[in-house]
């Protein structure tokens, strides 16, 4: 009997380290393990040689960036390069400080919070041209030693938005229109739109707007701020599936303040060079696929049916024959 | 060879559950698998840190049952680590222990220390004196004595400060995604808007907190079978 | 050696963001300082205060009714338990994913964390009034109520007290993460690291570690301070003061 209690008593200490020891370390590797390519025409081609480049690719913070982020580690792993993905890092800046500390070797990053967010363009000096936006910011980056990889054909601005009977109660259409009343309205917004000039702080700058107050929230929940009626008016982006859903009204940026924000490929310039010239052609064939409707239909995918990104990103290329099942 | 996914009206998913974020059962169904990995990562900090915990406040209470001295400062020590937030304890522990399930493991175990240290000295003073005579009487050493009559007849307490010590980690470890050591809270923080992600993940954790309190419960009845006849207070 | 320079250098960086106001590191806004601390910590205290009010409001009756009546203890006894199962971060996702963002659903769900340890620690307190004591009462023509409100409530209120003191470091450390629901707190530099910088971060740290334990201290001195003299002297006393931080928890 006595002996029962010990065996018992020890078990119970044993157990628990039995399990620690299998279950070991855990980094937030989610390893993603595309399916070989095989050579049809269009499809991505496996290059055996590419197995000794490791990538490990990385996104921000929401359903946008982390589906990007798997399409390229897939679309990558389907090139024969040897990827895993550290998704969901945070805002624009934690990414950047992993892409430097290599962390990570590459990111989505969109041409417009490259320039206001790393480079502090003012709107006066922001690109209208998407292409030339593109230009400026590849060009800033490389003098930090960042290559910019080719961009992709969507947009996906940040956009000041209000719910239809906002719009209706104070005739709202464009931006400037909320100067008047702004006093009695409330945004809410991602914290670090209090600092951004293509967020809050552009809209203080440019618009000369002073909110009635300002709630800093976790970007996921930016519609539902809307629809709950505690915002006023939220920032949200332009591929959004919720917008059309939710038959929210986009203010339009009567004084330009947005600039471009088309979607390019950070690397530091080591690893792109390492990297070798298949990067840069999956990069570009992957890109192609990626208008602002398919974008869109991909983040509808994530955020409406509530699949997960590397599901959806797997569906992206395979319908889209780059990646053949 | 790009399929024409744009295609694909969006409007057609405006009544369905998820797009509703709503509790949906077949939602739940299909992705339960996507909890499995957090689950066992939870599981195992929650394992890891009672069992540290336990034999750190375990052999500091066998010490201080024999040098009272120690009781005060232990439990002023132990006091103040249990008070200090989970979450401002890994931010206070990270430029030392850096980002990780180490972290996480610091602060969680930190916590444990009172509830397990306070509840086995408890049990051991506890013990009736009488009893104690009776095994000395019986010529048993000291050590014999601890090991063969007041740990025994302490088990009790000791177990209940366990199921304590157990069930509220399982809460505190929901936390420990901020250290970056995963876990439930990583998927309940993951869509914090969907109910059906909300309940699966935070009732995957209740249930857990549930079980292991049974299971010590359990165990507690298996390893001092005079109690069971006993009533309980 | 230089590790060692390296963290207490962090900790020094913190210190001074509490102290001094600085230009933020992406620029565009002031942070730090003894005046964001305070725009911080006021809402923080704010938040717990209110929910504590709240909580005491409903349990403490509650408590000691049931305990004066000796019914419903298993309730009040294991609602503890499952309060303690719940983890904080999935009531209060519970609550933005049901009911959305905003100060008054976060409020309620830090009422209901506060609930527990208060209603179980009253019902408790309450059944340990020596029932001769009460007898006593009764036979002097006592009414229930004021039973309860002359004999038992006084004699209770250190295990009360116990309770509120471990509701109110709970619902200060919850509130923490209280910007997960659109609630800006002392939290906001530890979730929203990137406005403040890591050293803000570590400073919102320091501070809620020092809110917490100065809170723990200053109930303590309350608790001590409402146990009546004859209690301190007593065996029974003694040993509930044995561990004063330790033993307003009843035990399950």
């Amino acid at each position: 009997m006595r002996k029962i209690r010990w065996v018992a008593l020890l078990m119970l200490l044993v157990v628990p380290l039995a399990l620690g020891a299998c279950g070991g370390d855990d980094d937030d590797n989610g390893g993603s393990s595309a399916p070989a390519a095989d050579s049809s025409s269009g499809s991505i081609q496996k290059n055996d040689k590419n197995a000794s480049v490791k990538l490990v690719i990385g996104s921000k913070n929401f359903t946008e960036q982390k589906v990007l982020g798997e399409i390229y580690a897939q679309a990558l792993a389907a090139a024969g390069y040897t990827t895993s993905t550290q998704l969901n890092l945070g805002d624009e800046n934690v990414a950047l400080k992993a892409l430097k500390g290599g962390d990570i070797s590459a990111y989505p990053e969109y041409t417009g919070t490259i320039l206001t967010s790393f480079f502090g363009k003012k709107a006066e000096d922001l690109p209208k041209d998407n292409k030339e936006a593109y230009d400026q910011a590849k060009f800033s980056l490389a003098s930090d030693g960042i290559t910019a990889e080719p961009p992709t054909p969507f947009v996906s601005s940040n956009e000041v938005a209000v719910t239809k009977e906002t719009a209706d109660k104070y005739n709202l259409s464009k931006i400037s229109d909320l100067s008047s009343v702004a006093s009695k309205l409330t945004l809410y917004g991602s914290p670090e739109c209090r600092q951004r000039l293509d967020c809050l702080l552009g809209l203080q700058q440019v618009y000369g707007l002073k909110f009635k107050k300002f709630v800093p929230v976790d970007i996921a929940l930016r519609h539902q701020v809307l629809t709950s009626g505690k915002a006023d008016v939220s920032i949200v982006f332009t591929t959004d599936p919720q917008i059309k859903r939710e038959g929210f009204v986009l203010l339009q940026d009567d004084k330009g303040m947005f600039p471009p924000y088309n979607s390019t490929l950070l690397l530091k310039k080591e690893t792109a060079d390492k990297a070798g010239p298949d990067l840069q052609k999956v990069v570009e064939q992957v890109n192609k696929g990626l208008t602002d409707e398919v974008m869109q239909e991909l983040n509808a995918r994530v955020d409406l049916d509530k699949k997960t990104p590397d599901v959806v990103a797997g569906e992206y290329l395979s319908e889209s024959g780059l990646v053949s099942n | 060879m790009i399929l024409e996914l744009a295609q694909v009206q969006i409007h057609n998913r405006t009544d369905t559950c998820e797009s509703n974020n709503g509790f949906c059962p077949d939602w739940i169904a299909d992705h339960f698998g996507d909890y499995v990995h957090p689950f066992f990562q939870h599981l195992i900090l929650v394992g890891l840190t009672v069992a540290i915990g336990f034999a750190i406040s375990f052999t500091l209470a066998l010490i201080a049952y024999r040098r009272r001295w120690l009781i005060n400062p232990v439990t002023q020590v132990t006091g103040i680590l249990y008070t200090i937030p989970s979450v401002a304890a890994f931010f206070l522990l990270l430029p030392i222990t850096g980002r990780g399930t180490d972290t996480a493991l610091v602060a969680l175990v930190s916590y444990v220390l009172l509830i397990i240290f306070r509840n086995v000295l408890t049990g051991l003073d506890n013990v009736p004196a009488e009893t104690k005579d009776a095994g000395r009487g019986m010529g048993l050493t000291a050590n014999q004595l601890l090991w063969r009559v007041e740990v025994p007849l302490a088990l009790p307490e000791i177990m209940a400060g366990l199921r304590i010590a157990t069930t509220t980690t399982v809460g505190l470890a929901t936390l420990a995604f901020f250290a970056g050591a995963g876990g439930l809270g990583e998927k309940i923080f993951s869509d914090i808007t969907y109910k059906s992600n909300v309940v699966v993940a935070g009732g995957l954790a209740v249930l857990m907190a549930a079980a292991l309190d049974g299971l010590i419960l359990l165990a507690q009845k298996a390893i001092t079978p005079w109690t069971r006849a006993v009533a309980q207070p | 050696m230089t590790t060692t320079f390296a963290v207490l250098g962090e900790f020094g960086d913190a210190i001074d963001f509490i102290f001094n106001s600085r230009e933020s590191r992406l620029g565009g806004a002031q942070v730090g300082g003894l005046g964001q601390i305070w725009d911080l910590m006021w809402p923080h205290l704010k938040l717990s205060g209110a929910a504590m009010g709240i909580a005491c409001l409903i349990s403490i009756p509650i408590g000691l009714w049931l305990g004066h009546i000796g019914k419903g203890g298993f309730l009040a006894i294991n609602v503890s338990n499952v309060g303690r199962a719940v983890p904080s971060l999935a009531l209060i996702a519970f609550f933005v994913a049901y009911l959305g963002v905003g100060f008054l659903n976060l409020m309620l769900a830090l009422v209901l964390l506060a609930i527990p340890p208060i209603i179980t620690n009253t019902y408790t307190g309450t059944r340990q009034v020596d029932r001769e004591t009460v007898d006593a009462a009764r036979g002097m023509g006592m009414t229930g109520a004021q039973i309860v409100r002359r004999v038992e409530l006084p004699l209770a209120l250190p295990l009360i007290f116990g309770g509120i003191r471990i509701s109110a470091v709970n619902v200060i450390a919850t509130a923490t993460i209280a910007p997960l629901a659109g609630v800006t707190t002392l939290g906001d530099p530890i979730i929203n690291v990137n406005t403040y910088g890591d050293e803000g971060r570590l400073a919102a740290a320091l501070i809620v570690a020092l809110l917490a334990v100065a809170t723990e201290l200053a109930l303590g001195a309350v608790q001590r301070a409402v146990t009546p003299r004859g209690l301190k002297l007593t065996p029974a006393g003694r040993r509930r003061h044995r561990f004063p931080i330790t033993r307003r928890e009843a035990i399950p």
